[in-house]
């Protein structure tokens, strides 16, 4: 890997400490604290306008923070270690009339790697994934998908150490959601920090060990996806023949009756006092599950119903594009 | 340093290729000598024109052995003096009235000469009477001392050069140099204004932005525009050469200048390149402002008005050697580059053009880290708080 000798591997990728970045009166981030554990795929999730690029920006060092700090792979000036860094942003660009293979090389160049050895890359990287074809097309010949493709390839020809895309999923059909998934576990199993934005949970559910929730500039939770998820209770579903006696005073107290069955979050003592009484007023359990909270709900506690919902909103507008 | 100047290679690298190979750069090339070539048809064409028909006469109406007198005497001073330094005469009917002979429109006479030779009349507009009286009267005087002009011969002593004819030939050098560096900056530097409008529309620059200081993506697009500048003037050169020399033959030569040829033509490659990246590293930091190509269209003009004042600047100054404004035109950095040039062509000492490049250089610098400054301000919206010039932080352990 390129500049392994340059910077030794530091506990966390990234770190930032009251970040904050104002444009006019608008505080796009506000304050933020973030840390990125080397080596693991950590998710910004958040909706559009929450913040999440200004923030990748800022870490990046593309732009500066008005206050607080931060440093990538541990330097406070991040565009020294642009050799350990890859970068997709959120508006795709590349050079039309460059060719597929040059393209890659040429991102690959602007991160420290040989022209020479960028382009074989590139064109290994393009055979590999069914694009071999393409390689000599200038990028303007080639479909949407293809060249975010080709971008990707450009992000990662240069092998970093960190690579952090921005909204990566956004205009991928399912078949390239899912090729783009694999190959992001594919460099977190090298070895590689990914650090990467969506709006869409699912994605971040899949993939994250750990997650920020962004939302007005702010960061409402940050840690691991089961810790989000263990923030809120597990559901109890329960369905009786009988529907009432003693055993509904086993029952919480926030029991909700709906469409025949009984829904409440699980008690702190656990379901066995519950499952007990049933048992001795043979209240006849017809089914009883136990299920985790989602992403989504933990999602909807942390963040509010309004963001939750402007997200669902995000997602609804990118699948109708 | 070394990461900033591989950085802006790469980017060189990218632009210079994208400009080179593509057949636009062959109109590029083409382009400035399509109206060299006219002009060059145009300018022989309205030359026989002037020589044959439109160069205005004066028309000799007299009795004819006076009229061939001074036929005689305008062509035996213009033997001495040469044709083009003495009025033509053309024979006009006699007798005849002056003033009917002017209003003929097929004779085309400047004025009307008639009377005798000891007593001439000049008939003709009031300019024309004053601009060719002189003329009459020298041939007039001619015709009558025909017999008795003496002719005193001259004893030729030749010198290789006066000091007088050395410096007015090298000034000549020198606005010679200056005129061509500052057709070819005008014409190449402008390029650079738009330079930045293609990454931003194409959202390139946030890829640059992420990967490398903009710095390095500034001084990458200047080296690009000026190694495909020197690609152009190579071939202008060559062109230009091949038509001097079909044109003015073998004898054809240009005053040498004080430093000598060969140092004269480095110093004004390395002046042009100068010259070059300070209005380029100007314009590119202006362009880069811009958003659009409207913009960027809308900023042309200005930005050649401000090109036309300092080459006005630097040529007020190179008739006035070591004077304040010859200093203050090397000084000043957009015109130094082209005060410098004229120098070197009159002044044979070579210090002052060390001093002067060093100089520019640190302009251009300074230029390209205030353009720098001003785009991530502006541009990327970044850096309310850091400063233009920051000292260097020592390396991450």
């Amino acid at each position: 890997m390129i500049g392994d000798t340059l910077t030794p591997q530091t506990a966390y990728a990234v770190e930032a400490h009251g970040l904050v970045k104002t444009f006019g009166d608008f505080r796009a981030v506000n304050g933020i604290d973030i840390a990125v554990p080397t080596g693991t795929i950590y998710g910004v999730l958040g909706p559009n306008g929450a913040g999440k690029t200004t923030l990748l920006r800022t870490l990046l060092g593309i732009v500066d923070p008005d206050e607080g700090h931060r440093t990538l792979l541990g330097d406070p000036q991040p565009l020294r270690q642009s050799r350990l860094v890859g970068y997709l942003p959120e508006e795709r660009g590349l050079y039309p009339s460059m060719k597929a293979y040059d393209a890659i090389a040429f991102m690959g160049a602007l991160r420290g790697l040989p022209l020479k050895i960028g382009r074989e890359r590139a064109r290994a990287m393009l055979e590999a994934h069914g694009l071999g074809a393409s390689a000599d097309k200038p990028i303007r010949q080639l479909s949407k998908g293809m060249a975010q493709t080709v971008q990707l390839f450009g992000t990662i020809v240069h092998e970093p150490r960190l690579i952090v895309l921005d909204e990566p999923f956004s205009g991928l059909d399912a078949i390239n959601q899912g090729k783009l998934e694999a190959l992001i576990r594919e460099q977190a199993r090298a070895g590689v920090t990914v650090l990467f934005s969506t709006h869409v949970i699912a994605h971040a559910e899949r993939l994250c060990e750990r997650i920020a929730i962004v939302a007005g500039g702010r960061i409402r939770f940050e840690g691991s996806v089961a810790k989000a998820r263990d923030r809120l209770r597990p559901q109890v579903t329960l369905r009786t023949r009988s529907s009432d006696g003693p055993w509904r005073r086993a029952l919480p107290g926030e029991t909700l009756a709906q469409d025949g069955a009984w829904h409440f979050a699980l008690p702190d003592g656990g379901i066995e006092p519950l499952l007990r009484a049933l048992l001795d007023a043979d209240a006849g359990i017809e089914s009883l599950s136990i299920e985790r909270p989602g992403l989504h709900d933990a999602f909807v506690a942390i963040a509010g119903e309004a963001v939750a919902r402007q997200m669902e909103e995000d997602r609804a507008r990118e699948d109708t594009a | 340093m070394k990461d900033m100047m591989r950085s802006a290679m790469v980017i060189a690298r990218r632009d210079f290729s994208a400009v080179i190979f593509t057949r636009t750069f062959l109109f590029f090339l083409l382009g400035p000598l399509l109206p060299i070539l006219i002009g060059m048809a145009f300018g022989g064409l309205s030359e026989k024109i002037s020589n044959d028909s439109l160069r205005p006469a004066m028309g000799l109406s007299m009795p004819p052995a006076q009229a061939a007198r001074m036929l005689d005497a305008r062509e035996a001073i213009a033997r001495r003096i040469g044709a083009d330094h003495i009025s033509a005469l053309k024979a006009a009917p006699w007798p005849a009235d002056p003033q009917q002979l002017l209003a003929r429109s097929d004779a085309g006479y400047a004025a009307v000469v008639s009377g005798s030779v000891d007593r001439l009349v000049l008939t003709g507009q009031r300019a024309d009477i004053a601009r060719l009286e002189g003329d009459v009267r020298l041939i007039a005087s001619a015709a009558e001392m025909r017999a008795t002009l003496p002719e005193v011969r001259v004893e030729r002593n030749p010198v290789a050069l006066s000091a007088s004819g050395q410096a007015q030939a090298r000034l000549t050098t020198g606005r010679a140099a200056q005129i061509l560096m500052f057709l070819l900056t005008m014409l190449l530097a402008g390029m650079v204004l738009s330079n930045m409008v293609e990454e931003k529309n194409n959202k390139v620059i946030e890829i640059l932005a992420a990967a490398v200081p903009i710095d390095a993506v500034f001084l990458g697009k200047l080296v690009a525009m000026l190694s495909m500048s020197f690609i152009g003037i190579f071939f202008w050169a060559v062109c230009a050469l091949a038509g001097m020399g079909l044109l003015a033959g073998p004898g054809f030569a240009l005053p040498t200048p004080a430093v000598g040829w060969p140092v004269f033509l480095l110093l004004a490659l390395l002046y042009f390149a100068m010259a070059y990246c300070l209005l380029g590293s100007l314009f590119l930091g202006i362009g880069a402002q811009a958003a659009t190509v409207r913009e960027v269209q809308t900023l042309n003009m200005p930005v050649t008005m401000g090109q036309m004042v300092v080459f006005f600047f630097a040529t007020y100054a190179v008739d006035h050697m070591g004077s304040a404004p010859e200093i203050a035109a090397a000084v000043f950095p957009l015109s130094s580059p082209f005060a410098m040039i004229a120098r070197a062509a009159q002044d044979a000492a070579l210090w002052p053009h060390v001093l002067a490049l060093a100089w520019q250089a640190l302009w251009v610098a300074l230029i390209i880290r205030m353009g720098v400054w001003l785009f991530r301000r502006h541009v990327l919206h970044s850096g309310t708080k850091r400063p233009l010039f920051r000292r260097r932080s020592p390396p991450a352990s």
